[in-house]
């Protein structure tokens, strides 16, 4: 079972973080402090695992992805396939490259609750739910239309991006 | 439509908490954010709800709080637009958890949502519940639920399936009620929910046999054909990863059907020729495709025998260990771990790439890599194996050390062939990384030592030269120290030459400097110093020559701003001066230290680290009961010299400070239970002159204490320059043993072997049960128990009878009770014979019942024993 997804950049803000098990606010900040501080100490060429015993409680793994400014990290347990765990990230990342060309960290932070969407689409209750990027982007469509179909908010532009981060 | 309401927008928001230099800026613009929002959750307008949570949101990931705006997210949950569901239901699974009675108030939307007629409603709904859905939501909402899998659209099928694995993990009773539901989603075309399917049979399957049994008769042959269909079919590209079809859906059949075989001889049989073929034709230059065969690897692994495949599926691990992928690699050695169960001499086989992987610049590699190289070590190979990994202690990253030396250490005690080995693999560790080890292995190495008395005069020149080059650490220092302090002596005087040694000149005044260093290094701790200070005592009886500086040394420790230390050596300091005539005796040469005793408080302390020493030789034959005390110290020395007439002091200073913990039988078998009082009032530093002074045995001890008037540390005089293993082994049991010794028990003579502390078994307010145990020397596994029963309560006991049961693994056999009658305040005993088939591997554990009357009324008590000690 999938514990945790989180995206974090290179700075350590959390961009999105979804937890699977209930866990507290603050200790849902305390873990993902903790993870990004391994992450960051990591150096280049080395394996996408990382043993977080002393942060999720045993048995637990961690396989994570850096992309241009973003940490893409997954936690899950002993019953989840590392290697099919880092295809998912792969698969999470295609998404979102579909669903806003070219995906940008600025795309994630003003699009966070699309962000979700997507995401449930993907993992449902801490399960693999569809690994196909093609039905997940039908059915985010299709719940878009729905809320432009009631006009409650709307997509932000791409030229957001011309906002400068932190 | 956002800008007729008051307050910022969410992307305006987000803009402003990212223009935010400091994170106090950025606090303040989120607290003045919250109070809009709960402003506006008080005006109660239904129209700022949507974009009130969606902010909140944005402000719970950022870590602030969030609750109030909980009831919101039911009040968008209630309303009918659909983006005002979504977002709710968004708020539902991230800002509230299954423990929140709020919770119970939205059972009632999602089962109308449930059934509503827009399916991406139901969507939202069932993916809520599978987040969030607690036992009792899953009790009222499993009909729904059920019914849901066999709706028309994939979609909803899926999250059914799905939210169904959620239902019966919290709630495995129900179980039964999606075994239908589940078989028929096996036979799904689309491989979404093909996957979800096969998802929801691999948790029904292991939370309930009988869905396992309905899965493996009905199932199996149409997951192989299944399997066999992806495995086989044309390039698809939609469900193309890396020209592998499907690899999520490979790894979820391959999952399934690993829990069909396992323990099944006939499943396993049916799925060999689709193992033995997605084994041989996946690609593996990819990620997918290792994926799959590292699923299939795996599955090999756990069903029922099939040997020729389990040769392929350690080959494919072992060409996974020559990938340049790390993470490959990783899953590899994962893997082995697993594997060297089944077939220990293939995985040997890998033994080099493994040691390579130990070296790896990755940590999470190197870890595992260590772990199962520690797994691969056997008689055989430890020395080349040892070689190898201290050779890379020299080199490795500081912060790998700790595990490494801990790794190599417990290698060392467990395989080592002969001590001189043991010596001084443990030397090189010390040398490099002394400052992690932890107490208990240099503990063990002091023991260890002190029991190869033909090796003393060898290890104490080995370890001078080493503290001269490596003086930083700081364990190596202290096993150092107190062999110097030790076996002073034989450094000075090249006593025991090994053919192996190259001679080396020291000068007794050489000796001292090493002890000096420590003791006047500024970053030596107190125990180094106290042991430093005990090796100058010693030292001094030992090198008369060099008395004088000695006792300057000493006396400088006066001024130490440790009391400890500062006491110590005033007291030292009065030996040296005042007390020639017993000071030879008074350091003699520690007796050797019993490994057996010492193994078993180590392994009761210690439950991580077991160890179990090369040779467990117990060098104090504790039956001797009726032995003199002094022969009964002195029969494992080889090469003390024998001083029984004087050694009165230094028995007790031995006893009391080294055997402390170790033998309850020679305090039993001391002169006799008065003087065993006498020492246990000092040991427990009750300070008032005993009237046993004529024993001899505690006089030296007192006089040495009263010269500077507090008896009262009589107890830490002696203890605390005793050598260090001392304060781990001493500290709990020591007092326990002491007591024993006085106990009334007679079995306790007869025990050969290590001791086990009395237990209270069970008590109430009328009743007590006490268990001492002893074991016979002729079979470890057998406890005899003596059991005493004591009545509390002013009324007699009558038709007293004591019923006990125990697991498979033991065999318990019971004597007749001394009396069926209890006498009120009295007690009667009973023996126990307990023999525990799995000794060393399970502890005992008893259930007991007690029958009685009281007045001739029946009064029936029942207990468990869990407490009882390690090792029986």
């Amino acid at each position: 079972m999938i514990k945790a997804v989180m995206m974090i950049n290179t700075q350590g803000k959390p961009r999105l973080s979804k937890f699977y098990d209930f866990m507290t606010v603050e200790k849902q900040q305390e873990l993902i402090r903790g993870v990004f501080s391994e992450l960051c100490s990591r150096p280049e060429n080395v394996s996408n695992f990382l043993e977080i015993d002393s942060l999720f409680g045993p048995d637990s793994r961690l396989v994570y992805k850096h992309y241009a400014t973003l940490y893409f990290v997954l936690v899950f347990d002993a019953s989840e396939n590392e290697l099919a765990m880092l295809d998912l990230i792969q698969v999470l990342v295609e998404t979102l490259d579909k669903c806003f060309s070219n995906v940008c960290e600025l795309d994630i932070v003003f699009n966070y609750s699309k962000m979700h969407t997507v995401l449930d689409e993907i993992v449902f209750g801490g399960q693999v739910l569809e690994t196909n990027s093609t039905e997940v982007m039908k059915a985010v469509e299709e719940i878009s239309k729905l809320e432009a179909a009631s006009n409650a908010i709307s997509l932000v532009p791409k030229s957001v991006s011309g906002w400068r981060g932190r | 439509m956002n800008s007729i309401f008051s307050g910022t927008r969410l992307r305006d928001m987000i803009r402003s908490i990212r223009a935010c230099k400091t994170a106090a800026e950025e606090r303040g613009v989120v607290r003045k954010e919250c109070a809009d929002i709960r402003a506006s959750i008080n005006e109660n307008d239904p129209h700022d709800r949507h974009r009130n949570l969606a902010k909140l949101m944005f402000i719970h990931m950022l870590g602030y709080p969030t609750h109030f705006g909980q009831m919101e997210c039911l009040k968008l949950i209630a309303s009918p637009g659909f983006p005002e569901k979504r977002i709710g239901y968004l708020g539902l699974m991230l800002l509230l958890d299954e423990r929140q009675e709020v919770l119970m108030l939205v059972t009632n939307s999602l089962k109308q949502d449930l059934n509503h007629t827009n399916q991406y409603v139901v969507g939202l709904a069932l993916c809520a519940l599978g987040n969030i859905c607690s036992a009792e939501m899953a009790r009222d909402l499993a009909p729904e639920v059920e019914r849901l899998i066999q709706f028309r659209d994939p979609n909803i099928r899926k999250k059914a399936a799905l939210c169904s694995t959620r239902i019966v993990r919290k709630v495995p009773d129900l179980a039964e009620n999606f075994v239908n539901a589940a078989s028929s989603l096996l036979k799904e075309k689309h491989h979404g929910v093909l996957i979800t399917g096969v998802q929801l049979c691999y948790e029904l399957c292991t939370i309930n046999d009988e869905a396992l049994e309905y899965f493996r008769k009905k199932c199996t042959e149409g997951l192989i054909k299944t399997l066999r269909d992806i495995t086989n079919s044309a390039y698809q590209p939609e469900y193309d990863v890396a020209g592998i079809t499907d690899p999520f859906l490979h790894i979820r059949l391959l999952k399934l059907l690993r829990v069909l075989g396992h323990g099944d001889a006939d499943a396993s049989d049916l799925m060999t020729d689709i193992l033995a073929q997605v084994a041989t034709k996946t690609e593996s230059n990819k990620n997918a495709g290792n994926a799959v065969l590292y699923e299939c690897v795996e599955t090999i692994m756990a069903i029922e025998d099939t040997s020729s495949l389990r040769v392929l599926a350690i080959n494919i691990l072992g060409r996974f260990l020559s990938n340049r992928d790390n993470n490959i690699r990783y899953v590899a050695l994962n893997m082995l771990m697993k594997a060297i169960a089944f077939d220990d001499q293939a995985v040997q086989r890998h033994r080099v790439t493994i040691l390579e992987c130990v070296k790896d610049p990755d940590a999470s590699i190197r870890k595992r890599a260590l772990d199962l190289v520690s797994l691969l070590i056997n008689e055989n190979n430890v020395k080349q194996l040892t070689k190898e990994l201290i050779d890379y202690l020299e080199i490795s990253d500081e912060d790998f050390k700790e595990d490494l030396s801990a790794k190599i250490c417990s290698i060392v005690e467990k395989f080592s062939p002969e001590k001189i080995w043991y010596i001084d693999q443990m030397l090189k560790v010390l040398s490099e990384a002394g400052k992690f080890v932890k107490d208990d292995v240099w503990h063990a190495l002091i023991v260890v030592i002190s029991n190869a008395s033909e090796l003393h005069g060898y290890t104490v020149r080995a370890l001078y030269k080493a503290v001269l080059t490596y003086s930083e650490q700081e364990t190596l220092v202290r096993v150092a120290i107190w062999c110097i302090g030790e076996y002073g002596d034989l450094l000075v005087n090249n006593v025991g030459m090994l053919g192996i040694e190259d001679p080396i000149t020291v000068t007794e005044s050489d000796a001292v400097d090493v002890i000096e260093e420590a003791i006047t290094r500024h970053n030596s701790d107190m125990t180094t110093k106290a042991m430093a200070l005990v090796a100058l005592l010693k030292l001094s009886s030992r090198f008369p020559s060099i008395s004088e500086r000695i006792k300057d040394i000493i006396v400088k420790q006066k001024g130490s701003l440790l009391l400890e230390m500062q006491q110590r050596a005033i007291e030292f300091n009065s030996i040296v001066d005042r007390h020639k005539n017993i000071r030879s005796s008074l350091v003699e040469r520690m007796p050797v230290l019993d490994e057996a005793t010492f193994n078993v408080r180590r392994a009761g302390s210690l439950p991580a680290s077991v160890s179990t020493m090369a040779k467990p030789s117990v060098s104090i034959p504790n039956g001797v009961a009726a032995a003199p005390l002094v022969d009964l110290l002195d029969l494992g020395s080889d090469d003390i010299m024998a001083a029984p007439s004087s050694s009165g002091a230094d028995f007790l200073q031995d006893l009391l400070g080294v055997d402390l913990g170790s033998s309850p039988a020679q305090s039993g078998a001391a002169p006799g239970p008065k003087a065993g009082a006498d020492l246990l009032m000092d040991i427990l530093s009750i300070g008032t002159p005993s009237p046993a002074q004529n024993n001899t045995s505690s006089i030296d001890l007192l006089s040495t204490a009263a010269i500077n008037n507090s008896p009262s540390t009589a107890l830490d005089t002696l203890s605390s320059p005793a050598p260090p293993h001392v304060a781990t082994t001493a500290s709990a049991g020591g007092m326990f043993d002491l007591l024993d010794g006085l106990s009334p028990s007679p079995s306790k003579e007869a025990t050969n072997g290590p001791a086990y502390p009395p237990i209270v078994a069970y008590e109430s307010s009328t009743l007590k049960i006490e268990f001492t145990f002893s074991k016979p020397s002729e079979n470890p596994q057998t406890t005899n128990v003596q059991a005493t029963f004591i009545n509390l309560s002013p009324n007699n006991f009558t038709d007293f009878i004591f019923q006990a049961a125990v697991p498979k693994f033991l065999q318990l056999h019971l004597d007749p009770a001394s009396s069926n009658t209890l006498p009120a305040s009295g007690n009667i005993m009973q023996n126990l014979k307990v023999t525990n088939s799995q000794h060393g591997k399970k502890s005992l554990v008893m259930r007991m019942r007690i029958g009685y009357k009281v007045n001739g009324k029946d009064v029936l008590e029942e207990g468990q024993i869990n407490n009882f000690p390690r090792g029986l």
